[in-house]
């Protein structure tokens, strides 16, 4: 059979070219984020330039996205395999590493050697944040795969945000429990990013361990074992900071720790508008429907798509979640947000702004039926209150 | 010993291999298995959706 499909795909190959393939290698300029802040600062005398990462990421991306538009382009379906194995892509997402590691090394000689103000330090802070938390980005395209090797390197790009715990939740509660009201890392009708970014930390964080703990209960090991991932994995990020404060000092630790917690709110940002308000039904038997389509919002803005990996085409990765980011398909029938993740993170700071563009969407989803959507229990009474009468 | 797949990934779990890293050493029969054990390759679904190879 897979003779077969490769004979075919022989053939397509010639007649299907990946308009993204180069493309890719994009993505690589995000890691290089410090590179490019030092150079400008460099070539302009301007200090706002250490803010280059915020700006790459929450103007630039966002206009070109404006700029270039969307493309709902998907590889023909007997093609999907042999472009998964195609090793090309994989070693893309690879090369952000290294190239991270190196930016937050240079970013501490910055901190300790270069003439900066308090405010062009922490600038750079949150461009190196930008870096680390794209990093949870591509640790999490990498933490999919069954590869032993492509799931170490998901726990080392990790241990910049101190977020090895998310190579666990992410892959055995959130993707279990998505677009439920169990789920830490789905967003709720009515929550504002502000609230939903405690309960997502706190309650992936809780949820991570307990998950390793169960698997350590059974393998008869202490819960503090090297085995289990989240202890290893957070190793990784005492390691790492404890070189860099051993080479650079203490001083740099606060930058460090500034970068970490901006980067994992990023990452948490995107949890945010990935399921916003999007709920599975249950069953008769009680269990929930199986995560479809419907349960992602989506977008084919080109720009954040290439940054990103292809992570707004987000229902096929949940129906999905091992296939490789080249491979992923646009949904006709999947929820699309108005703009690309990059601008709709914009739009998440700001929850009026949010719910004024994002709350109508999830009610016409629902055709108008409030008490379908996943409402968040605090304010329950005043959501239904609010859209109960479109109902 | 029966071998049970995963109806989305391609994860297989062989009753005669167990899956070790999971807990469940060699030997260990799909019955000692928790029913809310997810597909620990794609976790979009649990156990009691796997469905048996036929031998």
């Amino acid at each position: 059979m897979t003779s077969a499909v490769g004979g075919e795909a022989e053939q397509q190959e010639v007649t299907w070219r990946d308009g993204k393939r180069y493309a890719w290698l994009l993505g690589l300029i995000i890691p290089t984020a410090p590179f490019i802040a030092w150079g400008l600062v460099s070539a302009t005398g301007l200090g706002l330039f250490w803010w280059a990462g915020p700006i790459i990421v929450f103007l630039l991306i966002p206009l070109v996205d404006v700029v270039i538009g969307t493309d709902a382009e998907n590889p023909p379906d007997d093609l999907i395999e042999w472009l998964e194995k195609d090793r090309y892509y994989r070693w893309v997402t690879y090369l952000y590493l290294p190239i991270q590691y190196v930016s937050l090394a240079v970013a501490c000689w910055l901190w300790t050697t270069h003439p900066m103000s308090i405010v062009d330090k922490i600038g750079l802070a949150v461009t190196v944040g930008i870096v680390a938390g794209i990093g949870i980005n591509t640790a999490h395209e990498l933490g999919h795969k069954k590869d032993e090797l492509e799931r170490w390197l998901s726990k080392i790009a990790l241990a910049q945000s101190a977020y090895g715990h998310f190579f666990i939740e992410h892959n055995r509660g959130h993707h279990v429990r998505v677009a439920t009201p169990e789920d830490p890392a789905s967003s709720r009708l009515g929550e504002t990013f502000w609230g939903f970014l405690p309960r997502s930390v706190v309650g992936s964080l809780k949820s991570g361990w307990g998950l390793e703990k169960t698997r350590m209960n059974r393998l008869g090991k202490s819960v503090w074992s090297l085995r289990n991932d989240v202890v290893n994995a957070w190793l990784m990020t005492v390691v790492l900071f404890g070189a860099l404060v051993a080479v650079f000092g203490v001083s740099v630790l606060p930058y460090l720790l500034i970068q970490a917690v901006f980067g994992f709110a990023l990452l948490e940002a995107v949890n945010y508008l990935e399921h916003y308000g999007l709920m599975r039904q249950k069953e008769p038997k009680g269990r929930y429907e199986r995560p479809a389509p419907r349960h992602s919002w989506n977008s084919n803005n080109v720009c954040t798509n290439v940054f990103l990996y292809h992570l707004q085409r987000h229902s096929d990765h949940h129906a999905n979640p091992t296939r490789r980011y080249q491979a992923l398909r646009h949904f006709e029938q999947a929820p699309q947000l108005p703009a690309g993740y990059a601008s709709m993170i914009v739009c998440a700071y700001f929850p009026p702004v949010w719910r004024r563009v994002m709350d109508k969407r999830v009610l016409a989803h629902y055709s108008g039926d409030v008490t379908l959507a996943n409402v968040n229990p605090r304010n329950r009474n005043k959501v239904l209150a609010r859209y109960g009468a479109a109902a | 010993m029966s071998r049970f797949r995963c109806e989305v990934c391609e994860y297989v779990y062989d009753e005669e291999a167990g899956a070790p890293r999971e807990g469940f050493p060699p030997g260990t029969v799909w019955a000692d298995v928790p029913d809310d054990w997810a597909c620990p390759d794609c976790g979009v679904r649990e156990k009691i959706d796997f469905e048996e190879i036929p031998a």
